[in-house]
């Protein structure tokens, strides 16, 4: 039998996993819902995220909660050319050339990251204040887990508020729901594009930098964690915003528990799991029919 | 009393809130010319998505000569001869005009899944192909990639596609529409020209083409059947006028 | 101006023209001018086939999959872990890994194809990703991270040996890849095969003229992961060696750039993609593969922006 200790362990890690994965594949879920465009690229965006967030600290010594938001930002600007050189081009198009184009810059992106920073894993090292253990007297937990966890929710509400209350997030909705209609109503999608792309990119870099130590920052990310985030983003619903969280949260517990009771398998539960709840709900759990 | 060749009876259809069809009754006698007509939004569209089978109906009862095909899937009830054609130019876009007619005409022969043979066997099936077209004026054009053709010639092909199926009855759903002015009357000649024992019904905006081609109009407003008479009788009704002009009292 | 001889020609689309035996000689005279590129020969012969199961679903029925590695893979585990295990036989292990990869291709489709875009091309991808899982976690019997060890092919009919030369293997592979591509174009030229390219242009019409679309897809599908069980049997088979590589997700990327290269939707583009793609891998990944990605990267990013007809493509637009 399990015991508590250890359900709240997987309970624990499972949601910190969960937050690193929703912060980076929400910005995917928008991309496919609202340009009708399948980025497998987006991975590249949190590893460039989380290169910048190591490299900055570990040879430049930056300190950690800056050097988030430069990479952060960074990701961000980075994603603008992309969109508006290349990507604009093929929104709602065939779903071919979508997959090629991203693909070789997935290819480009391994081989740029070999070239500046070796083929090795680059290692997180958390700041002093974030290292060690909380002890919460009944049991202590990993100080940067529960960082990660507190940080991520933080982000996720102010997420949540944005596209309830402002006007910004009005417009995305608006977009996502009926993007004909949403011209017709005089929002400049054009520009919205290009800002939630931005908006999703930075998120994406945010939650690589973050999750350094869940998913290692080497020149492969986006291949090997391909799959995780578009389980993620087919789970919740393409276009859906709180979906993907509900996605992420059960790909992380499900990771941890699986990893923590039946390591011999791996992930091959998660896949099946996967294609189950795919063929009950082919448009995910939150997605539009 | 022969059984119409299509028949609804009491079709109901929702969305949640929103009714797209409220219990139609509607009868298309055997060689019907008929017309459907309405305001936009009126359910139209809808009614020929239920009719043949690409939407599921909520309630009510869909009987094709007689027999009761509200469960079938739309392969079958096409195999039956219901038959419809797009609004929007719905063609194998990058394949050829002689093409696209003998992927019907093989399906309705059955052959369609034929993996034995080569297609060029099939010899039958691509002279009455390219039989049809001659018919309808379109051999010039049998071998060029459709999407290469004129629009109004592209519908004329639709129209094609869909008398390679040997309908029964044949639901056309705007035929003219986004034709240019200059090539609708190819459009509305071969409508004239197509065989009486085809039931026809046409839903259209144009009234022009609706009083030449129609015997009978059916007015569909928000999902109900508004009234339905010959074409006369329609004009002259005071609730279609206001239907279709506003709350003004016509003149 | 459309004559009844056009009307002929039209009908007599799926007649051999002269032009058709160039793959077949090339192979030939390739095998008596590169001798000691034997072996990368055979392996561009077996790649041709995973190409060309893979165009049948691409550049035909139009179904988009980014997991096509996972039956290529089937194939070459099944027939590796034969030869490990005491059954060499060649032929047999061919016809099993098309039997176990034509399988996962059916089973898999069934619950894939419900659905069409992106919700289709992400199941493949997990599927793909499942049984590159399976293949990793199961390392008892798929050797793992190591690859399949320790295969022992027999000699085919008894007589022809396997030999380090690749003379065999050449041959092996020329005749499997000769006697599926002459089903792949019997299929492509069927009714069967017309449909799959309705299906491709336009769903809803399809639907509309009573085809079922869906049992053709889910035929295809099986077809051509089948071919691709084939061609990964194959590799094994002449390599006496499987791994991870195999059902990953590279592999079925790089499938797609190879097919685009050629172009896509004409049968012969795999035999033209292929070949360029890999001689140039052979010659300059080993090299530098860093650089190697980065160019097949970019040349991939100006192929879709450029040049999407591929080779076939541009060749068409000169006929012009």
């Amino acid at each position: 039998m399990i015991s508590l200790s250890a359900l709240v362990s997987i309970g624990f890690h499972g949601l910190a996993f969960a937050m690193v994965l929703y912060l980076i594949s929400v910005g995917l879920s928008v991309t496919m819902g609202l340009m009708g465009f399948v980025n497998l690229a987006h991975g590249v965006f949190a590893m460039v995220g989380g290169y910048v967030l190591t490299s900055l600290m570990s040879r430049f010594g930056v300190a950690f909660l800056p050097t988030l938001l430069v990479a952060a930002l960074a990701t961000a600007l980075v994603s603008l050319p992309i969109e508006r050189l290349l990507y604009r081009r093929f929104y709602g198009g065939e779903e071919l050339d979508q997959v090629l184009l991203t693909m070789g810059l997935v290819f480009m992106s391994v081989a740029g990251a070999t070239y500046l920073w070796g083929p090795l894993q680059q290692p997180l090292q958390p700041p002093a204040w974030l290292s060690g253990e909380i002890d919460l007297g009944f049991r202590s937990f990993p100080a940067y887990r529960s960082f990660l966890i507190l940080c991520g929710a933080a982000l996720v509400t102010a997420l949540w508020l944005a596209i309830e209350r402002t006007r910004f997030g009005a417009r995305v909705r608006a977009a996502v729901d009926n993007l004909r209609m949403a011209q017709s109503v005089g929002i400049d999608t054009s520009r919205l594009f290009m800002t939630t792309f931005a908006l999703g990119s930075g998120l994406a870099g945010l939650g690589g930098g973050l999750g350094a130590d869940l998913l290692a920052i080497n020149p492969s990310y986006a291949l090997q964690n391909l799959a995780y985030f578009l389980i993620v983003v087919a789970v919740g619903g393409l276009g859906s915003i709180r979906g993907p969280f509900v996605a992420a949260l059960l790909l992380g517990i499900a990771d941890s528990g699986f990893k923590y009771l039946l390591p011999e398998f791996g992930a091959f539960f998660i896949y099946a799991l996967t294609m189950a709840v795919l063929l009950w709900r082919p448009r995910g759990l939150f997605g539009r029919a | 009393m022969i059984a119409p060749a299509l028949e609804t009876r009491g079709l109901y259809k929702s969305f949640g809130a929103l009714v797209v069809a409220n219990s139609i009754d509607f009868r298309l006698k055997h060689g019907a010319r008929h017309a459907l007509i309405g305001p936009n939004g009126a359910g139209k569209t809808s009614f020929v998505a239920l009719v043949t089978g690409a939407l599921r109906p909520n309630a009510g009862q869909i009987l094709f000569d007689g027999a009761e095909i509200t469960g079938m899937p739309q392969a079958a009830r096409v195999k039956r001869g219901l038959v419809r054609t797009f609004q929007i130019t719905a063609l194998f876009r990058r394949l050829s005009v002689l093409e696209n007619v003998t992927l019907a005409v093989c399906e309705r022969q059955g052959i369609g899944g034929g993996l034995l043979r080569p297609s060029g066997h099939y010899r039958a099936a691509i002279d009455e192909s390219y039989a049809l077209l001659d018919r309808l004026g379109l051999a010039d054009e049998a071998l060029r990639p459709v999407n290469m053709l004129a629009y109004g010639r592209q519908r004329l092909v639709e129209i094609a596609v869909s008398l390679a199926l040997s309908p029964k009855v044949l639901l056309l759903d705007e035929p003219a529409a986004g034709v240019p002015t200059g090539e609708s009357s190819m459009v509305i000649e071969m409508i004239e020209s197509l065989p009486p024992d085809i039931a026809l019904l046409i839903i259209e905006h144009d009234m022009d083409l609706i009083f030449r081609l129609a015997q009978r109009i059916t007015v569909l407003v928000q999902g109900k059947v508004l009234v339905e008479g010959p074409p006369e009788a329609i004009a002259a009704d005071p609730e279609v006028r206001r239907v279709y002009l506003g709350e003004r009292v016509p003149a | 101006m459309t004559t009844i001889r056009a009307v002929d020609a039209f009908a007599r689309r799926h007649r051999y023209k002269p032009l058709e035996a160039l793959p077949w000689v090339a192979a030939i005279a390739a095998y008596f001018a590169f001798p000691s590129y034997l072996a990368l020969g055979a392996q561009i012969l077996a790649t041709i086939l995973f190409a060309l199961s893979a165009d049948l679903l691409l550049g035909y029925a139009g179904i988009v999959t980014l997991g096509h590695a996972a039956f290529f893979g089937a194939g070459a585990y099944i027939a590796g872990i034969l030869a490990a295990h005491g059954w060499g036989e060649p032929i047999t292990g061919l016809l099993a890994g098309a039997g176990a990869a034509g399988l996962l291709g059916l089973l898999s489709g069934l619950i894939v194809l419900r659905t069409t875009g992106l919700p289709l091309l992400m199941q493949t991808l997990v599927v793909a990703t499942m049984v590159a899982e399976a293949a990793n976690k199961a390392s008892f019997i798929t050797g793992g991270d190591d690859g399949l060890q320790g295969m022992e092919v027999w000699p085919i009919f008894g007589e022809l040996r396997f030999d380090m030369f690749g003379n065999t293997g050449y041959f092996y592979c020329l005749i499997v890849l000769f006697l599926c591509w002459l089903a792949a174009r019997h299929i492509v030229h069927s009714p069967f095969g017309r449909s799959l390219t309705g299906i491709r242009e336009n769903v809803r019409r399809m639907h509309a003229i009573g085809a079922p679309v869906g049992r053709r897809r889910l035929v295809i599908y099986t077809i051509s992961a089948a071919l691709a069980g084939i061609s990964g049997a194959l590799i094994a088979q002449t390599t006496q060696f499987v791994s991870l590589s195999f059902p990953s997700l590279e592999r079925s990327g790089t499938v797609l750039i190879m097919l685009i290269i050629g172009g896509v939707g004409r049968l012969y583009g795999a035999f033209i993609g292929v070949p360029l793609y890999m001689i140039a891998q052979d010659r300059f990944a080993t090299a530098e593969p860093v650089y190697w990605y980065f160019w097949i990267g970019l040349m991939m990013v100006l192929v879709v922006v450029f040049a999407r007809g591929g080779v076939l493509g541009l060749a068409d637009r000169f006929r012009r």
